[in-house]
């Protein structure tokens, strides 16, 4: 009965799929957008709708397209029409969280092959609007994420001392990288240091270049079990390890610069896979960084760095493409960001480097890559470690 | 036990609770509605929130008019040191879903489910229409009065009932309520009254109001130690159809009938059944999709006719069920939660108890 422990079926991803990020896809519908990614993701691991049992889909607040859960209407579109079909909700993280859920489907050994999508058509509202409350719930003064997330990143300096170009660092070798992946969504081709130093400032220290833009884009994954991964026709990429972690947004006492439920869900994903140093075990790192500073601070988080020593590494490029532990190869949140997508996108990136289909941003001989989202007020974390051998254990 | 294993691990629903529902709850915050009923449902099995392995919740951003309304009510779990959680935008049954799926990855022994809706600070039947398509359906504004008539009178149409018949299922529901049910918000008979929307009458409808439902899962041999009778969840599925209902026939479900057969429950007899079935018409769909006949107590909590918190009112179908079997009035139970138009999505949940 309780063997259920030892007897997990291994997860891998055989097919992934995205539309080319873009601020406003006018040309599609939401139905049409999602559609495409899937299709790619199907195509990706040759397989067909028939192929599907599940489908579980995520994507951020409804007030973004204006859709009360959008998934009904999607039914048709993703040929979930006498399938079950799953729609999760948790805030920024809720990309990583869908696919989690999806590969527990697959774990669980309830169905054989899942597909999962998140999406985000942000040119149907204006997002920043729809992220700032109405009284009662918050006082008027917050103007979207960004409002809330920069006295946290001011802590962080004042915390670690961090000089404050290391922001700007982070944004230059991030929209740098999305040059490299065709689906990003900004390709700024003549993008230098002075002129990210000298955007303007949005909510101090975070300048417009250090700021995610919004985008419209969809991103899919076909999950399967060990019998569909040795079908797979292309190299899959392994479950590891994957957690969830969620904490209140406010309460005396919490840690809004290294939040313990981010540390906490590191740590079971690394037990699960049997890291015991992430810094020299994980090739490469998908990270929601979704304005520069951010990146040290999850650095410190995730336990790649000591507390106090994450703007170092930034600092230092040991984050670069070419460095030692590339953060962001496909530019990231900073560079594409359909909200509800940009989690999964993270996923779906780790799993394209250990299956050494990353394209020109691929990282040489990555054998395991993580992919990180978090949303909320810094509270809901999801988290998974995929490599290129399937789970020894 | 005579049942197969379906699944690698045995689950059960060791404890429900819910909240009291009524027309407005002005004065509570929907984490001042959940709270309550989150220390009841843990009370009942002497759990505390760090004990439970992985806790999940449903509910909607559109009832309460604001983006990451659920973030507001995880303050009610508790969730310090932070906990293993998830959310769907979805009825509080699929919430259940996913922390059963959860489960039975082994990851977890328990799950605490919650779900909660306040329909009440503004016009559900116009919120709804949000639900639809946004292109071709949305803009006409049709709402789940309207769409739910639609159903009722293809189903008149059809021969298989007539408005009498509507209004009885109306009253049985609140006369079951009555006598069975004390967190009810319609708790005896209501005119009939006038139509809504032909065919459909006040009778025919759902109250509209605000409500909270929570439920603890449990595997194996903590169920037995958490609960003198655990609801055995021995089949679980859902299923949706097309959107579009030109291309359905509103007077059948067949989601139902597949999640039915994936959930086992045409391998035995049931005793009971609790669906979520908000408009007395589709009571009709669902007995037929469930193939139910006369001997079997249909909604004894009254169902949706008599409370229906939007987003908790399929989660409280399966906890009414589980609270029978673990009172030892039923032995083998259905319990049936929708979502969408005219039944678009539906879960089928088979539930049994140990027969001593």
């Amino acid at each position: 009965m309780s063997k259920a422990a030892t007897s997990k079926e291994c997860v891998a991803v055989v097919g992934v799929g995205q539309t080319k990020h873009v601020a406003a896809r006018h040309d599609v519908s939401i139905a049409g957008l999602v559609r495409e990614a899937a299709v790619r993701a199907l195509a990706d691991a040759e397989l067909t709708w028939a192929d599907v049992d599940a489908v579980v889909i995520g994507k951020a607040p409804d007030f973004f397209e204006g859709v009360m859960m959008p998934e009904l209407y999607l039914a048709d579109a993703l040929g979930a029409v006498g399938k079950p079909m799953l729609r999760v909700h948790t805030a920024g993280s809720v990309g990583g969280s869908t696919a989690l859920v999806a590969a527990n489907l697959v774990a669980a050994r309830v169905h054989r092959t899942v597909l999962t999508l998140a999406f985000e058509k942000q040119s149907e509202s204006n997002a920043m609007w729809g992220l700032s409350l109405p009284v009662p719930f918050q006082q008027p003064l917050l103007a979207g994420a960004g409002g809330f997330f920069a006295p946290h990143v001011r802590a962080y300096m004042r915390r670690t001392g961090a000089p404050d170009t290391v922001g700007s660092l982070v944004a230059y070798k991030d929209r740098r990288n999305a040059l490299k992946n065709p689906y990003a969504h900004l390709h700024e081709h003549d993008i230098t240091l002075e002129k990210v130093q000298a955007s303007p400032m949005l909510w101090d220290p975070i300048r417009y270049s250090e700021t995610c833009p919004s985008s419209d884009g969809a991103c899919a994954m076909v999950l399967t079990d060990r019998a569909g991964a040795a079908r797979s026709p292309r190299p899959p990429a392994w479950v590891h390890g994957g957690a969830m972690r969620s904490e209140p947004t406010l309460f005396a006492g919490k840690d809004f610069v290294s939040p313990q439920a981010g540390k906490d869900c590191a740590a079971d994903v690394y037990r699960q896979a049997g890291i015991t140093d992430p810094r020299r075990e994980i090739d490469a790192v998908e990270m929601y960084v979704p304005f520069s500073w951010y990146e040290p601070m999850w650095l410190e988080n995730l336990g790649f760095a000591e507390e106090g020593e994450g703007w170092k590494l930034t600092e230092a490029g040991v984050t670069e493409l070419d460095g030692d532990l590339p953060v962001n190869p496909s530019g990231g949140v900073l560079s594409t960001n359909p909200i509800g997508a940009s989690g999964m996108i993270r996923f779906a990136e780790a799993a394209l480097q250990v299956r050494g289909r990353a394209g020109e941003h691929q990282i040489a001989d990555a054998r395991r890559a993580l992919g990180h989202a978090y949303g909320g007020g810094a509270q809901f974390f999801a988290m998974w470690l995929v490599g290129a051998e399937p789970p020894t254990s | 036990m005579a049942r197969t294993p379906r699944y690698a691990r045995e689950v059960a629903v060791v404890a429900f609770a819910q909240s009291d529902h009524r027309r407005r709850t002005d004065e509570l915050s929907e984490v001042e509605m959940v709270m309550p009923v989150l220390h009841q449902v843990l009370a009942r099995t002497g759990l505390k929130a760090g004990e439970i392995g992985f806790t999940c919740s449903g509910s909607s951003d559109y009832l309460a008019g604001r983006a990451f309304s659920f973030t507001m009510t995880l303050d009610g779990v508790g969730a310090w040191p932070p906990i293993s959680e998830s959310h769907v935008e979805m009825d509080g049954a699929w919430a259940l879903y996913e922390a059963w799926v959860k489960i039975q990855t082994g990851e977890a022994d328990t799950a605490l489910v919650y779900a909660y809706g306040k329909s009440s600070p503004g016009p559900v039947r116009d919120v709804l229409t949000r639900q639809l398509d946004p292109y071709y359906l949305a803009p006409l504004w049709p709402d789940s009065v309207a769409l739910a008539a639609l159903q009722a009178q293809a189903l008149i149409d059809a021969g298989e009932t007539d408005e009498p018949a509507l209004a009885a299922i109306g009253a049985r529901s609140r006369a079951s309520a009555r006598t069975g049910n004390p967190h009810a918000q319609l708790t005896g008979a209501v005119p009939q009254g006038d139509y809504q929307v032909r065919p459909l009458r006040t009778g025919d409808c759902p109250p509209i109001g605000d409500g909270a439902a929570a439920v603890v899962l449990a595997a194996g041999d903590t169920a037995r130690r958490l609960c003198e009778r655990p609801a055995w969840i021995t089949g679980i599925d859902h299923r949706i159809e097309a959107h579009a209902l030109g291309l359905r026939d509103l007077t059948d479900s067949p989601s139902t009938r597949i999640a039915a057969e994936h959930a086992g429950l045409f391998e035995a007899p049931v005793d009971t059944a609790e669906l979520h079935a908000p408009f007395s018409s589709q009571e009709v769909v669902l007995r037929k999709a469930l193939g139910l006949d006369e001997g079997v107590a249909v909604n004894r909590s009254g169902g949706a006719l008599a409370a229906n918190p939007v987003m908790a009112a399929g989660l409280i179908r399966i906890g009414e069920a589980a609270a029978r079997i673990h009172r030892r009035e039923s032995d083998r139970a259905v319990a049936h939660a929708t979502s969408g138009p005219c039944l678009q999505q539906n879960l089928v949940a088979v539930l049994e108890g140990d027969r001593a």
